[in-house]
């Protein structure tokens, strides 16, 4: 039964998250529509989600073209490891109390250690193509990932330091006592959602790609499934993104604690989990509906000069409530 | 550095707010656009009251094209009447930038609000006199060139028209 039950979720969160992610083409596209007072995508299918299919169908049945100037390895395995890494984070993802893949006691390295192997994909994707732009497009997004790979680790210590732990269902557990971090950690959640969209590089910080000056930065060179795989790498990574601002500072699987009990009991907790991740998935469209992209030095120094202090700062205060108070 | 910040937070809750605001977008094929009725669409030729064309193929509307898509011949009847023996437009190379409708002396050349011209084949563009002639008069009615040309015709003489004045007999003296 224990075993079924963990087959049947990891098949749930692959299928899931394939499916979402192919969906999330189209609803991204229709609501980025509705914010600048167009309809977007309407015309496959009910509301036009139809085009979610078509988009796959179109990649899929492209030619698989690896351009015979490019380093072959290299070039078909870049596209590969993001998929795979944005995968396997999925696994400390916990839905509700009981329903995960694995609960490790390492959870939230884990998922650090997956974001920042992703690097790799974008960074081989640049080197392999042999292209300028791909090259530039690689490079920035080493420096970039890099750097705010650092405020991303460091923004979650506050969260560790007050759970005691590094597994994601105690973090959640800690917050049913402590109340939501977004509170008591406001910073580190700030600090943690820049660095999730430049991990992710989703606009404004998708400066890798940067089709205003580098045509498509890493993935100049790549079409056909290939890009789709880019391309579902970089859903997959806002999706998984959006559910680890859910689990850490969200209070994942938990109610709002200001609602009555007769509704906390009633709604099941896994749809506060998905509703949680879906705000937060539409809040970084609308960040890309609505923030301009920033040039790169600024990209830099707004991680080096802000970013880093602000989340030493709230490191000490941190660490001198838990000492002292 | 505040104020950056906040004006970012500020064009988020804007744009968000867009969300709830009417689509400015015009569901093109179910729902048509209204067009004015000076929009510069499609070239008609177009007859004066009496149901003649008003074309007397004095090639401005040739001369005046940017892009050289009007094509037309010159004849004239037994009365010395001016007409176009063929008058071809290329819809491939228009442009529908009106220059002919303001260069045209009888108002016989006219845009119109329809741009559903699509052809598969390119050649199916190109229209003949027989396609461009309308059998009313457009956005002139009741204009008819020889009324207030002061021009001789058939069956009219200099001055017998409407708003015509009789030609002044420069060789008189008198007022």
């Amino acid at each position: 039964m224990e075993e079924l039950t963990i087959f049947l979720v990891i098949y749930g969160t692959l299928l899931g998250a394939f499916g979402a992610a192919a969906v999330l083409v189209w609803f991204e596209r229709r609501l980025l529509g509705f914010w600048q007072d167009r309809l977007g995508p309407n015309r496959v299918g009910p509301f036009g989600i139809g085009l979610a299919l078509a988009d796959v169908i179109k990649l899929l049945a492209k030619e698989d073209w690896v351009p015979p100037f490019s380093d072959r390895l290299v070039f078909i395995f870049a596209p590969t490891a993001v998929v795979i890494t944005m995968l396997l984070g999925f696994a400390v993802v916990p839905y509700t109390e009981h329903l995960f893949i694995a609960d490790l006691n390492i959870g939230l390295l884990f998922f650090l250690g997956m974001t920042s192997l992703a690097v790799y994909s974008v960074l081989l994707g640049g080197l392999g193509s042999h292209n300028k732009y791909a090259l530039l497009g690689g490079l920035r997004s080493a420096a970039q990932m890099v750097s705010y790979e650092v405020f991303m680790g460091l923004s979650l210590m506050g969260v560790v330091m007050i759970s005691g732990s590094f597994s994601l269902v105690d973090i959640v557990k800690t917050q049913a006592e402590h109340g939501w971090f977004v509170i008591s950690q406001f910073l580190g959640f700030i600090v943690f959602l820049m660095a999730g969209i430049a991990e992710s590089h989703r606009l404004p910080f998708d400066l890798p790609e940067a089709e205003h000056e580098l045509v498509a930065g890493f993935h100049t060179e790549y079409s056909g499934m290939k890009f789709g795989l880019f391309m579902l790498g970089e859903y997959l990574s806002l999706i998984l993104i959006s559910s680890m601002i859910t689990t850490i500072f969200f209070g994942g699987w938990l109610g709002p604690s200001f609602l009555p009990d007769l509704v906390l009991d009633f709604v099941p907790p896994i749809f506060w989990f998905f509703a949680k991740t879906g705000t937060c998935i539409c809040f970084f469209i609308l960040l890309r509906a609505a923030i301009p992209r920033p040039r790169y030095d600024q990209l830099m120094s707004f991680g080096w000069k802000l970013l880093l202090p602000l989340t030493l700062v709230n490191l000490l205060i941190t660490g001198a409530v838990l000492l002292w108070l | 550095m505040l104020k950056a910040i906040l004006s970012q937070i500020i064009s988020l809750y804007r744009i968000c707010l867009h969300l709830f605001a009417k689509a400015d977008t015009v569901q093109y094929p179910e729902e048509m656009p209204y067009l004015a009725p000076r929009y510069r669409g499609r070239i008609v030729l177009t007859r004066d009251p009496d149901g003649n064309e008003r074309c007397v193929a004095c090639n401005l509307c040739a001369v005046a094209c940017p892009v050289d898509c009007i094509a037309l011949q010159k004849a004239e009847d037994e009365h010395g009447r001016w007409y176009p023996e063929f008058f071809r437009i290329n819809f491939s190379r228009c442009i529908m930038c009106g220059m002919c409708e303001e260069a045209c002396p009888t108002y016989s050349i006219q845009l119109t609000p329809d741009f559903e011209m699509c052809e598969y084949d390119r050649q199916n563009m190109v229209y003949e006199k027989e396609h461009l002639l309308i059998s009313g008069q457009g956005k002139y009615p009741g204009y008819s060139f020889y009324n207030v040309a002061g021009k001789a015709i058939k069956d009219k003489d200099k001055g017998e028209a409407l708003n015509e004045a009789q030609p002044i007999d420069i060789k008189s003296l008198l007022p």
